[in-house]
């Protein structure tokens, strides 16, 4: 068994040297790994079937001898019992041919031979009822056997045994057989350390390539995803980000063209008024108007400005420190006051139905200003006599702030890009705004983690809000 | 009034030093947070306009932290070109009364001062406010010009209210909707207006001197006598 175990930590000997080196490359510390793992199962399948086989028939073997022991003396007990017939019984089970192997020896009291297949008391059986394994010398032919003495009644000594030449061929085998299995089992471990470690390399090599190549600006690579369900959810997290930031790359350079194309507008319009101004007014008064209507006209850069970075505010996502458990009822039905009085003198209905609770974690500024947002359009877009919806409720976990018009509506085809910054509907070219309203409120709503959805009134447009409700 | 003003831009500074003295005010320049700071510690003023960004190793926050943490309380009102909301609550949590940002209007940096100096002066518990001949009781929260009694909506009274705190002061449309409203960005339809116009339908229709006047390319003032 010594053996065995010799060869089942052969391979943790060959990993000893350099083992430091060996564990600071995360690849190698998993094939190592791997390495200890298969040959501590291998150690144990070899104890295991050893212990199955070689100790199965070890008992079996005991047994026997015992229960032939037990017979034996049965015969020497008196009153009827003598060596005589112990002698008798031992000389017929030498004979018999179911009982070869087994081996006997009964002596008398003087140490005289009297019956059994033993050429002599074999030398090193000192103690009695102990078990011993030693060469025996039967019928003149050389054995190993398994032996266990005892003392009769009247002093005769009695030697029960078994031949264990075959036993021992097998443990042979076995070892052998062990021996070998041993040695496949380091190749293997060794070769499976080697496999798993490049596979490792592989993967990791496939990620460094694409991260180095997206850190050199090629934004559209992406991560493979099927190599393994463990790494196939770190390149579906990294994939996820690199489409977040080549997103937000994408707003940056949408954001710095319509900055310079739609800010020229209103700068060149200003710039015109004031130097019109200089160059033709005629009286004070002239050129007084000119300069008010060229600062209403920079008033109106700067209120682009400030939407701008107020979406730039919320999209960076700092305003969510500041966020509170809060109920939307009462402030929806202030903006439903605040709207009203506009509505009305436009000739327009607002119809507000707001259904308590509201409950939602967040920014009420915020909200109020989307809101808002919904309602100025909604009031830029509609008729007199045409009505105007403000609708908020609680359904299934989820806060659902409705504004619909009856106005023209936004074209199915515009409806996805509407709340692109800048953005302005055919339809909306010759009403006043600066087409950053509809932005800042997706912007609020992906904030709060909702969605700004924008459906079709038939005629108008149906703006919905859904903000998650607070637990 | 002596208002100090802390600003180290020379055109900004210029124009709110000229302005604010053609409305009255005494002022005192000071372009650096250092001086503001000895000016602001040394004499007394009625508000202070303040940078949030100044040269001199001392910058708005600073010099304010440091004036309240010697009891002193003129109002402060920050100018400055950090817009965001989160620069507007710091400015306001440390002890800053107003918070105006760049570019601004003059007008409303004018209303804002004024609105702040009147604000030191009503500290004790008021239970009536006057103007002309109409009156608010602010316990059974009643309005009445004259002998006859009007009937105002909450908003309205709050409304009103406001702009009888502020009486004789111009009155922007953002100060009505952070004051009244309690929003801070601005709608981009005119809905001060017209909650204003409607008030002006109770309070000033009937009756032959109108008292809410509206002040061009600035907001309103509440006064009895004609502007």
């Amino acid at each position: 068994m010594k053996e065995t175990a010799a060869d089942g930590t052969a391979a943790g000997k060959a990993r000893k040297p350099g083992y430091r080196r060996l564990v600071r490359s995360a690849g190698r510390r998993f094939a190592v790994l791997y390495a200890l793992m298969f040959g501590i199962s291998t150690c144990l399948l070899a104890v295991s079937l050893w212990y199955s086989t070689i100790g199965l028939v070890q008992r079996q073997v005991e047994n026997a001898i015992h229960s032939d022991d037990l017979a034996l003396t049965a015969l020497a007990q008196p009153p009827d019992g003598n060596l005589a017939e112990v002698a008798e019984a031992i000389a017929t089970r030498v004979l018999s041919p179911a009982d070869v192997g087994s081996i006997y020896l009964l002596v008398d009291g003087a140490g005289k031979r009297v019956a059994g297949n033993l050429d002599s008391w074999p030398r090193g059986l000192t103690e009695m009822n102990v078990w011993y394994q030693l060469p025996v010398s039967r019928d003149g032919t050389e054995s190993v056997a398994l032996l266990r003495a005892e003392t009769l009644p009247g002093g005769a000594k009695l030697i029960v045994g078994r031949d264990v030449r075959v036993r021992a061929q097998l443990w042979r085998v076995l070892r052998n057989g062990l021996i070998w299995t041993g040695f496949l089992m380091v190749v293997l471990g060794v070769v499976g350390a080697i496999v798993i470690r490049s596979i490792f390399r592989r993967m990791v090599r496939d990620i460094s390539i694409t991260s180095r190549a997206i850190a050199k600006g090629d934004l559209s690579r992406r991560l493979p995803v099927g190599v393994g369900e463990e790494f196939d959810e770190l390149a579906v997290i990294i994939n996820d980000m690199l489409d977040r930031i080549s997103r937000l790359m994408d707003g940056v350079r949408q954001v710095s063209n319509a900055i310079a194309h739609d800010l020229r507008t209103p700068v060149t319009r200003a710039r015109t008024r004031l130097e019109d101004a200089a160059l033709h007014a005629g009286s004070k008064e002239d050129m007084q108007a000119a300069i008010e209507r060229a600062i209403q006209d920079l008033d109106g850069i700067v209120g682009v400005f400030e939407a701008l970075l107020r979406i730039a505010e919320i999209e960076a996502g700092s305003r969510r420190a500041a966020f509170a458990s809060i109920d939307l009822t009462q402030t929806l039905w202030d903006m439903d006051e605040l709207y009203r009085a506009v509505a009305e003198e436009r000739g327009l209905h607002l119809r507000a139905i707001i259904n308590a609770p509201l409950p939602v974690f967040g920014d009420r500024e915020l909200v109020q200003q989307a809101v808002a947002n919904l309602l100025d359009n909604a009031l830029k877009f509609s008729a007199p006599g045409m009505t105007i919806d403000l609708s908020a409720r609680l359904e299934d976990g989820v806060v659902q702030i409705v504004v619909a018009d009856r106005g023209p509506g936004i074209a199915p085809a515009d409806r996805n890009r509407a709340t692109e910054r800048f953005f302005r509907a055919e339809a909306a070219r010759n009403t006043a705004g600066s087409g950053l309203g509809l932005a800042l409120v997706s912007a609020v709503a992906q904030l709060h983690n909702g969605t700004l959805q924008l459906f079709d009134n038939n005629p108008g447009l149906r703006a919905v809000i859904c903000l998650p409700s607070r637990e | 009034m002596r208002i100090l003003v802390v600003e180290d831009d020379k055109d900004v500074a210029g124009f709110v030093v000229k302005g604010l003295r053609e409305a009255g005010h005494t002022v005192e320049h000071a372009d650096n947070g250092r001086d503001g700071l000895f000016l602001a510690a040394s004499e007394n003023f009625d508000a202070i306009i303040l940078d949030r960004m100044l040269p001199g190793g001392i910058d708005g926050l600073r010099l304010m932290e440091t004036l309240r943490a010697q009891d002193n309380t003129t109002p402060v009102l920050f100018l400055s070109a950090l817009g965001q909301v989160d620069d507007r609550v710091k400015g306001l949590k440390a002890g800053g009364d107003d918070y105006l940002t760049k570019p601004f209007a003059f007008a409303e940096l004018l209303a804002r001062v004024e609105a702040l100096t009147r604000r030191g002066k009503m500290d004790g518990p008021m239970t009536r406010l006057s103007v002309g001949d109409l009156e608010m009781d602010l316990l059974s929260r009643s309005v009445r010009r004259g002998e006859q009694k009007i009937e105002l909506q909450p908003r309205e009274f709050r409304l009103l209210e406001y702009l009888m705190r502020h009486a004789g002061q111009v009155v922007t449309r953002t100060m009505l909707l952070e004051g009244v409203w309690d929003y801070h960005f601005d709608p981009q339809t005119n809905v001060i207006d017209v909650h204003v116009s409607r008030l002006r339908q109770k309070i000033d229709k009937p009756f032959e001197l109108p008292l809410l006047h509206t002040v061009r390319n600035a907001g309103y003032m509440l006064r009895a006598e004609e502007v």
